[in-house]
């Protein structure tokens, strides 16, 4: 279950920011696209991994904020993400999302009851430390700093698969720089994790107690202000006994639309959750931000 | 005697009048170099700006829409319309190799007490942006060309 009061931000913030900028065409702020999508954990970034990039709309100068709706359709799972963030001054962003995991048909065959779905609550905090992903140098990318604090509503699931703990922190550096010569976005992160499955299935596991240092990449081709597509790539521990994780890849297209809201789909490859193979599928996104 | 002397010759070098239309401005060394960027090598970059021609069809409706902005007009509103078309007209066709040389003040100068935030100056980019648009200048040589603008960013905003 949602909270209704994550639904309410999340309208609200999406109302009071579309109109006015759709007449002027965008608004001061920060340019079209450069908040970032949400990722399904709520920091700005990609979908997958996080960016140096801080949520919301305004500059240095300002507070601006972002949410948004995230839907995952697997063959035999849904994941839905919702999810929002503020930005102090360009500099600091704090994140929350929840995370509701529907295992559909799976979860009468692991006698868990049909259709069982179970909650994660991801907090997070993000530092940009230097640089700009846009301006200054070529060679200087922003560089940001974050921490995500995840923990499971449902800790029976963690138990009943192996892994050791309910809840659990991600550490990440994360660089991003748009290179305006080659319209190109290139992001790398390095994340300490020991989550598995995102941390839906807990942390740690008979593979594995100890965090584990895993990079994250994207990489993005700017068609037009409104429009960039690209592909991502987010590597995952294998601490479970009872079943494999593989690493998760997309291919993404994010569209600007006028200024405050920004519209993602994403052809996502998750691999193989909870011993059923082949999780691909789409993931649509609506996001909005002031 | 002789600093004396030169200090005068660079002085006659730079004090000479205002174009016509233009307002005065304090006296500077005159430097290509002040456009904040080394010119592009090759003639695809001003090609794809429609050479000189294209170029003043930008520039003069990214500076008309600075002035008409809502948000940025305020920061335009003292300044000399005249003199920034000429320098900015210059500065781009400089930087794409068009054919020109810059003769205007360096970035820092020229921003000097403008007071231009960042949000202001992201404002700028999206109007230069739609400039760029309008006159069919492909969006990759139009990143192309920001990238040299890019990095004076610094120059520009004020902290």
């Amino acid at each position: 279950m949602v909270p209704r009061s994550i639904y309410f931000v999340l309208l609200a913030s999406v109302a009071a920011a579309s109109p006015a900028a759709a007449q002027q065409g965008g608004g001061a702020g920060k340019l079209l696209l450069t908040n970032g999508i949400s990722t399904v954990e709520g920091s700005s970034g990609g979908g997958l991994a996080p960016w140096a990039v801080i949520s919301g709309n305004e500059t240095r100068d300002g507070f601006g904020a972002q949410a948004a709706v995230t839907v995952v359709t697997l063959p035999d799972y849904d994941l839905k993400a919702f999810s929002v963030a503020v930005g102090l001054r360009d500099r600091l962003e704090l994140s929350y999302a929840r995370q509701s995991f529907d295992t559909n048909k799976v979860g009468g065959a692991l006698g868990l009851g049909d259709n069982f779905s179970f909650d994660q609550d991801v907090w997070g905090a993000k530092v940009k430390l230097a640089g700009d992903a846009v301006f200054g140098p070529t060679w200087m990318p922003a560089i940001a700093l974050g921490v995500q604090y995840k923990k499971s509503l449902d800790p029976l699931v963690a138990r009943a698969v192996g892994a050791h703990e309910r809840s659990g922190a991600d550490l990440y550096v994360t660089a991003t720089k748009l290179i305006l010569n080659y319209s190109l976005l290139v992001n790398t992160t390095i994340r300490a994790t020991k989550a598995n499955q995102l941390g839906l299935l807990g942390f740690g596991g008979p593979n594995g107690t100890q965090r584990r240092v895993v990079p994250e990449a994207s990489i993005g081709y700017q068609f037009s202000r409104r429009l960039v597509v690209g592909a991502e790539y987010r590597r995952k521990p294998n601490n479970l006994a009872f079943a494999r994780e593989d690493d998760a890849w997309d291919i993404f297209a994010a569209y600007g639309i006028g200024g405050h809201l920004t519209a993602t789909m994403a052809f996502a490859d998750l691999g193989s959750i909870a011993t059923v193979d082949g999780q691909r599928g789409l993931l649509v996104q609506l996001q909005g931000s002031f | 005697m002789m600093v004396l002397l030169s200090i005068l010759l660079a002085t006659a070098q730079v004090a000479a009048p205002a174009p016509q239309g233009e307002e005065a401005v304090a006296p500077y060394r005159v430097d290509p170099a002040n456009a904040g960027a080394k010119p592009f090598s090759g003639d695809r970059m001003a090609r794809q700006f429609g050479g000189q021609p294209g170029i003043r069809r930008i520039v003069d409706s990214f500076v008309t829409s600075n002035f008409a902005d809502p948000h940025i007009g305020e920061i335009f509103k003292n300044q000399d319309a005249v003199r920034l078309r000429r320098v900015i007209f210059e500065q781009f066709c400089y930087i794409l190799n068009a054919g020109c040389t810059y003769t205007g003040r360096d970035m820092r100068t020229a921003h000097t007490n403008m007071g231009v935030q960042q949000a202001d100056m992201n404002r700028l980019v999206e109007n230069l942006q739609r400039a760029m648009a309008t006159e069919r200048v492909p969006f990759a040589a139009q990143n192309r060309f920001l990238a040299k603008l890019a990095p004076m960013r610094s120059a520009v905003v004020q902290r």
